[in-house]
């Protein structure tokens, strides 16, 4: 099925039950308990989880499979944003034509910066492209000011044009669509249907399937091309570039295609979160927001096919759930703690998190790189070796013919 | 046997949830109650979005603090602080509408799409039925947006551009703060008394929509005193290093330099400013001086003597004398030993406000709480005579006039009022071109 070894079909299964399932996954707390502050199963964060999924699959494209660092993917994250959310004002708030228009705009704007930077590799290539990042991210905060205006962001008005949906006339803003409201119900991104289960809640919300499946989709992409010969001719360009020059392949039209594709998934990621949220801003286009994408791979593991989508959950839970803890819950939490014990200890947690979830995901990043070079992915194929051993020690102890598997990189 | 087997049925598995989850949505949609997150059971949760992090921090730390204590006087703590001078009587110390009053926070970052994250996550996890903050104005405008498309009120707290009750103001939005255009109202007479009116300005302004609007404000009304804009140079709101955009004013031949910054920039751009040496200067035979149109304390204190004997305006000051002022500064000392930023007063009347609109309405239900507090007249929270105006949502109140003072007595009293500026002279009318282009729309539920 899918044309894919056993293996990987396993993986893409795993990973489609996981996101599909994810409202029910991410919410195993009961509402009002004292853990409920961890529950992850509510829309937006949802929808973000998949989408920088997304953006980390097409970084991993370029950076996991040809070694070459991107500093400036943001800029097409955020091109990809300002394209679809034109298109809610010009054309029509359905999402599709936003999304491919979004594809489209970045992966020109990838083709442009990528002729350019490739021209180098190495460090003068991550240079290169943090330049292109950082001046599309100034252009956009004040000189094309009337385009995507600048600080406060691209936002959708009352009188916006809409040209397939009709001039607005009931005073309030309409919102994305996958089928227009007026001929079926239900397929307004924000739409949620809630479930009670007991004293739990379960959210499923139109915008996050959709997001879901794009991701399914981008993801089997990736898997073929990781397995494809284009895939392999990548990694012949990460193992060792200069040799391929020598035998006389030109590599540099291989490290384009891949510039591109993955500028494209960022461009995709970027017109998904317009489509959820209809606003951009110039902040997705700064540099910190590339690094946070070289960041979610490599916490993740780089050069692996899920690790990438496992570090952008990572970082995206950190900044929208331990942000969120204040000294009121901590008081919450340690209030059973005698009086000048609970103050001491929530001063001393209070350092960690709301405010202070930078110091905690950075922390753990470097954790995280000093023992797990590999990556989330690593720190869980070794847990799974750990009990493979134990089940082999009895059965073969012939060493010779189970000689020690290579880490599971690029595989 | 072994491994097809386990494949297949975890792909009929996933195939028939996935089935399932994609046919609920479609079924089924919006939530149970008859407005977004009306509250069940015993308490109501708001949520306090600030920017804890960036060029705001400060103005965010102390507007959380102002909100603690509003939370704390509306469950029926402390001493009641300015519930006691309010002008309506309907908040009796027992939470909102007998539902004690529980808050969730979070960090703008002064970002919009982290800013609207964070709403997000408090409107779709944790319930909340109103919105309020926002130290910068693109955030507050963002956050506005959102909450009027998802169905609950925003309480805009510290937003001084004209365009959050202008071109992009919402039906769900409420703003108390004033705005740019009352600031240049206020101040251009009093820069004309002090400073004559043939004088060159240099402005240099954030480049946001608070930046925008509040020089565009500022131009035209020190125009009409017979001043002359000479240029206007926009700076990044991220900006922590001015000397560039400082150095050139010198050789401009302007002899006012006005700081369209707030916050950490007008802390940085000032002391640039002062180190350059531009307050001892002679220009055109006049003294030069320096205008910063928004001031607060908090910047006074981060620009320390810097500040002395520079004009600017304000919302509120602590060393008011009327029987709210008092009543705020006293409870909001008591609980964290020092006296309360015009950030902390705004968002502190506006949890209030809110309050009590749902006490008059009945309800939480958005539409009627904007009802409530359309076209609502109140007073003593500060400001004297207030009135919420039903047109853009816009409060319309005296405006101060304040200076760095020469001599400040302690680490708190660093601006003296210099004028109260009545409420009068500041108004405008709701088509005014500056405000023109937007509408308010219609109230939305959810």
């Amino acid at each position: 099925m899918f044309n894919l070894a056993k293996k990987d079909r396993t993986l893409l299964l795993i990973v489609a039950g996981m996101v599909l399932l994810a409202p029910f996954l991410l919410q195993p707390f009961a509402q009002g308990s004292g853990m409920a502050q961890f529950n992850a199963g509510y829309p937006d964060l949802m929808q973000r989880f998949v989408i920088f999924g997304i953006l980390a699959i097409g970084f991993n494209i370029l950076f996991g499979l040809t070694g070459y660092l991107s500093f400036g993917h943001a800029a097409f994250l955020g091109v990809g944003s300002y394209s679809a959310v034109w298109m809610f004002k010009l054309l029509s708030m359905n999402v599709i034509p936003a999304i491919l228009l979004a594809i489209v705009v970045s992966g020109l704007f990838a083709l442009l910066i990528g002729y350019i930077s490739l021209r180098r590799s190495g460090i003068y290539f991550s240079i290169l492209t943090l330049a292109f990042a950082q001046m599309s991210f100034n252009i956009a905060y004040s000189v094309l000011t009337p385009l995507t205006n600048g600080e406060t962001g691209l936002q959708l008005a009352l009188d916006d044009v809409r040209i397939l949906d009709g001039m607005n006339t009931n005073g309030t803003l309409p919102s994305t669509n996958l089928l227009p409201p007026s001929l079926v119900n239900g397929f307004e991104m924000r739409d949620t249907y809630h479930l009670e289960i007991g004293s739990w809640l379960f959210q499923f919300n139109t915008g996050y399937y959709l997001s879901a499946i794009i991701m399914l989709i981008s993801f089997y992409i990736a898997l073929r091309i990781f397995r494809s010969p284009f895939g392999l001719m990548l990694r012949a360009v990460k193992t060792n570039q200069t040799r391929l020059n020598y035998t006389g392949i030109n590599t540099r039209p291989y490290t384009l295609a891949a510039f591109v594709i993955s500028g494209m998934y960022a461009g995709l990621a970027g017109g998904l979160l317009a489509s959820m949220d209809p606003l951009a801003g110039a902040e997705r286009m700064q540099w910190t927001a590339s690094g946070e994408i070289v960041l979610m791979t490599i916490l993740g593991g780089a050069g692996t096919l899920i690790g990438p989508v496992i570090g952008a959950g990572f970082i995206k839970y950190f900044e929208n759930i331990f942000s969120k803890i204040n000294d009121t819950v901590l008081h919450g939490w340690f209030g059973w703690l005698p009086d000048g014990m609970e103050d001491a200890v929530v001063w001393f947690v209070h350092i960690f998190v709301g405010k202070g979830w930078h110091l905690t995901l950075g922390g753990l990043f470097m954790l995280v790189v000093i023992f797990l070079p590999g990556g989330l992915v690593e720190g869980g194929q070794r847990i799974m070796n750990l009990f493979k051993r134990k089940k082999s020690d009895g059965a073969g102890t012939d060493k010779q013919h189970h000689p020690k598997s290579t880490p599971h990189v690029a595989e | 046997m072994s491994i097809i087997n386990p494949t297949r049925r975890g792909l009929l598995k996933t195939g028939a949830v996935a089935g399932a989850g994609m046919a609920m949505p479609l079924v089924f949609t919006g939530s149970a109650g008859a407005y977004m997150n009306e509250p069940s059971g015993g308490s109501v949760v708001l949520g306090f979005n600030v920017p804890q992090t960036g060029p705001y921090a400060d103005e965010g730390a102390d507007e959380l603090r102002a909100y603690e204590l509003a939370v704390e006087h509306l469950n029926g703590g402390g001493d009641g602080g300015m519930m006691n001078t309010f002008s309506s009587d309907a908040l009796k110390g027992n939470g909102i509408l007998g539902r004690k009053v529980e808050f969730v926070t979070g960090d703008t970052q002064t970002k919009s799409d982290a800013a609207r994250a964070s709403a997000k996550s408090m409107i779709e996890k944790d319930g909340a039925v109103m919105i309020t903050g926002g130290s910068s104005s693109g955030v507050a405008i963002a956050v506005q947006g959102l909450c009027q498309d998802a169905g609950v009120i925003f309480m805009a707290g510290l937003t001084h551009s004209n365009d959050t009750t202008g071109k992009d103001k919402k039906a769900n939005g409420f703003r108390h703060f004033f705005n740019g255009y009352m600031s240049g109202a206020a101040l251009a007479p009093v820069l004309e008394k002090l400073y004559g009116s043939d004088r060159r300005a240099y402005h240099l302004t954030a480049d946001y929509t608070w930046g925008w609007t509040q020089q565009e404000s500022i131009a035209a009304a020190t125009e009409g005193k017979g001043w002359e804009t000479v240029n206007n140079v926009l700076t990044p709101l991220a900006t922590t290093d001015f000397s560039s955009y400082v150095a050139p004013v010198l050789n401009s031949g302007a002899d006012v330099l006005v700081l369209n910054h707030y916050g950490g920039n007008m802390v940085n751009s000032l002391t640039a400013a002062v180190q350059f040496g531009l307050r001892d200067k002679q220009v055109n035979g006049k003294n030069f001086e320096i205008v910063v149109p928004l001031y607060s304390r908090l910047m006074a204190r981060g620009a320390g003597a810097n500040v002395k004997g520079i004009f600017g305006s304000t919302n509120w000051h602590w060393s008011l004398t009327d029987e709210g002022s008092k009543a705020f500064v006293k409870s909001f000392g008591t609980k964290y030993g020092f006296p309360p930023s015009q950030a902390a007063h705004t968002v502190y009347c506006q949890t209030l406000l809110y309050a009590d609109a749902c006490e008059r309405a009945g309800t939480h239900n958005p539409c009627g709480v904007a009802e409530a507090l359309e076209g609502y007249k109140f007073s003593g929270l500060g400001n004297g005579d207030v009135e919420y105006r039903a047109e853009d949502h816009q409060c319309f109140k005296d405006v101060l006039v304040v200076k760095g003072k020469e001599n400040p007595t302690s680490e708190f009293d660093l601006l003296e009022v210099v004028e109260v500026t009545p409420r009068s002279q500041v108004e405008y009318a709701v088509d005014h071109p500056m405000f023109a282009g937007g509408a308010l729309g219609q109230c939305n539920a959810g």
